[in-house]
């Protein structure tokens, strides 16, 4: 019974993943106009695509906002896990360590509608940000990619000998000297693995682009999720293998460098 | 007593009012409601290479983390050199630490692993380097300067751990496990290579072990412990022969521990009456009065073993060897008394051709008066 029940699971499981995206991928090399039918091998999308200002308009949008965002989320995130991880006891620890991982489980839809009513209350007292755009994606996104980036380097923290930071300081480093000298250093695989993830995520992201962007500052989600709405056309198919591709790379990047720094630690 | 001016010299702590180097008044640590560390008072001298030795969780590491400033007693105070440490932050104390996972930097090469202190300290560059390069030669490591941590052996490793702690030529060195993580053998090489360095520097050692061999071998003075507090503070020599209590007489080396009470007590001489053992002569113990409960302690290898009764001693008794365990360099013995009481013995092996005393022999053991010690506690 297990000789071939375990097999068998395996591959259905696998064929329930992943067929939808395999076929997305060989539709994409499709020569035929009709998503559906099956015209012959060609890169023909791939070309019309490359000549669609709107769609690379987007994709730089996207990048931007994620280059910023992953890179703030990242800065934010080791630090809030540094304060976690090395000091044992202050005021609001308790609340301090539930709110940095509450975006993890908070459904996007929340945390969308909150920011966005956050920015035009802003906008409406302080005056700034005005308007919504490229800023208020940027910030948004930090703001649930800290979170994934915390969890990532505190556990990388708690790992790392503790030794090696009293070490420093017992020759002759201030506490400051020592994070930039030891710990930055030696959790940096990890927090490269962090901003990678934040990154995606923030490639990814249609739900909460859509409520915190406005005009002029589409993200490419949010553009694929418009034309796809207008029927699928056979760009948007090309559109989502190249993007695969860009995401399954940094994440199998971002895995290895976690394992590596894994293993570093022990 | 009187002791020669050499010995005053090397061992100050013999020396009616020497100044103590570093010294530790009342100190207590507790974290929440466990107390590591217990009212510790503590002398050493400079130049001494000194023990903190017992069991794990015993607060031996505490103790040594509050002198490298990484915790802060909760009461009390440590001097070293005169200077108080209360408000003095890890970074700017006179001392430096070996740690027992050596804590190398895993990004840096050997080099700049052993530079580092010096860096930190605002030497240039070149000197820096130049002094790393000289203490790794002493270390025998200057071949592996480039190396990167995770290429070494552990052997390397711990060297290189040592040469870190020592480039700053801090006033006090403090060790711990310094070989708890190299083989036997290595272990008892790197022992008097350690001694050596620490000759030569002339730094002063505190070392943490639970291992009382190296303790033995390493140290000027030993300290024990035992539930954060020091059981007794003495050369080796006088811990092993004169321990003051059943923990500190069991903890060094094996005994065998009689329960008694003192029966009569003369100027030359003293009885007591033991309930293993029956009556024993020995010479006559300070402090002693009569009908107190005490415990005869005696080591294992100061009982002697022979075939016809000896005549040499007046405590001598008659047994059976229940167990014999042959190690090379000596024999152990398991004698079981008629009175069911069992010894613990052991006889070096000195000759080659000897008829050693063998399984289920009726032999006698006997023990001289001087090699018992009287403990009240």
């Amino acid at each position: 019974m297990r000789g071939w029940f375990l097999p068998l699971a395996v591959a259905f499981g696998f064929i329930f993943l992943y067929a939808p995206i395999i076929s997305l991928v060989v539709f994409s090399f499709n020569e035929s106009r009709l998503v559906t039918v099956w015209g012959g091998f060609s890169t023909r999308w791939y070309g019309e695509l490359l000549r669609d200002r709107q769609i690379l308009g987007a994709a730089w949008v996207s990048l931007q906002v994620a280059f910023a965002s992953a890179t703030l989320a990242t800065i934010i995130g080791t630090l809030g896990a540094f304060v976690l991880t090395r000091f044992s006891s202050f005021t609001g620890r308790l609340l301090l360590t539930g709110m940095i991982t509450a975006p993890l489980v908070m459904p996007e839809v929340i945390t969308g509608l909150s920011l966005l009513l956050l920015f035009v209350s802003m906008e409406m007292t302080l005056g700034w940000p005005a308007g919504r755009g490229l800023p208020t994606i940027i910030i948004a996104h930090t703001t649930f990619c800290a979170a994934f980036v915390a969890v990532i380097a505190q556990s990388r923290l708690r790992s790392m000998d503790e030794s090696l930071e009293e070490a420093a300081r017992d020759l002759g480093a201030g506490p400051v000297r020592v994070f930039f000298d030891i710990t930055l250093p030696v959790i940096a695989p990890a927090l490269v693995a962090g901003w990678l993830l934040a990154f995606t995520l923030s490639l990814d992201d249609l739900v909460i682009a859509s409520f915190v962007s406005g005009p002029g500052a589409s993200t490419l989600p949010m553009v694929i999720f418009s034309k796809v709405r207008l029927g699928v056309s056979p760009d948007i198919n090309a559109l989502a293998t190249i993007i695969i591709g860009f995401v399954l790379v940094a994440v199998v990047i971002a895995g290895w460098l976690m394992r590596r720094g894994m293993r570093q630690g022990e | 007593m009187s002791q020669p001016a050499i010995a005053a010299d090397t061992k100050p702590w013999r020396r009616e009012g020497a100044r103590a180097f570093i010294s530790v008044r009342g100190v207590t640590k507790r974290f929440d409601d466990f107390t590591a560390v217990s009212d510790v008072d503590l002398d050493i001298y400079k130049g001494e290479l000194f023990c903190l030795l017992g069991e794990s969780g015993c607060g031996k590491s505490t103790l040594l983390r509050m002198l490298a400033g990484f915790e802060q007693p909760t009461t009390g105070a440590i001097t070293i050199d005169g200077e108080d440490m209360a408000r003095v932050p890890p970074d700017r104390r006179p001392t430096n630490m070996m740690f027992q996972s050596y804590a190398l930097f895993p990004h840096m090469s050997v080099e700049k692993n052993v530079a580092y202190g010096l860096l930190r300290e605002g030497l240039a560059k070149s000197e820096a380097y130049h002094r790393a390069g000289e203490m790794l030669r002493m270390v025998k490591l200057e071949k592996l300067a480039r190396r990167k941590p995770d290429q070494l052996s552990g052997g390397q490793r711990q060297r290189v751990a040592l040469a870190r702690a020592l480039v700053k030529r801090p006033k006090l060195l403090l060790l711990d496990e310094p070989l708890g993580a190299l083989d036997k053998k290595l272990r008892e090489e790197t022992q008097f290579e350690l001694i050596k360095i620490q000759e030569t520097l002339g730094v002063t050692f505190i070392v943490v072990t639970h291992d009382q061999d190296e303790a033995m071998t390493l140290a000027t003075r030993i300290g024990v412990m035992k539930d954060g507090k020091i059981e007794q503070i003495g050369e080796p020599r006088e811990i092993y022969e004169t321990p003051n209590s059943r923990f500190v007489a069991d903890f060094i080396g094996s005994v065998n521990l009689f329960e008694g009470t003192v029966e009569a007590v003369a100027p030359d001489m003293m009885r007591i009456e033991t309930q293993g053992l029956g009556p024993v002569l020995l010479p006559p113990q300070g402090g002693l009065t009569r009908g107190q409960q005490v415990w005869g302690a005696v080591r294992p290898e100061r009982f002697a073993l022979s075939r016809s009764k000896p005549e040499n001693t007046p405590n001598a008794w008659q047994g059976v060897v229940e167990e014999m365990g042959y190690i090379g360099h000596m024999s152990q013995y398991r004698i079981r008394l008629a009175n069911g009481v069992l010894i613990r013995a052991s006889q070096s092996n000195r000759l080659r051709d000897e008829d050693p005393i063998s399984w289920d022999e009726q032999v006698w053991i006997s023990v001289q008066p001087s090699a018992f010690r009287v403990l009240t506690q």
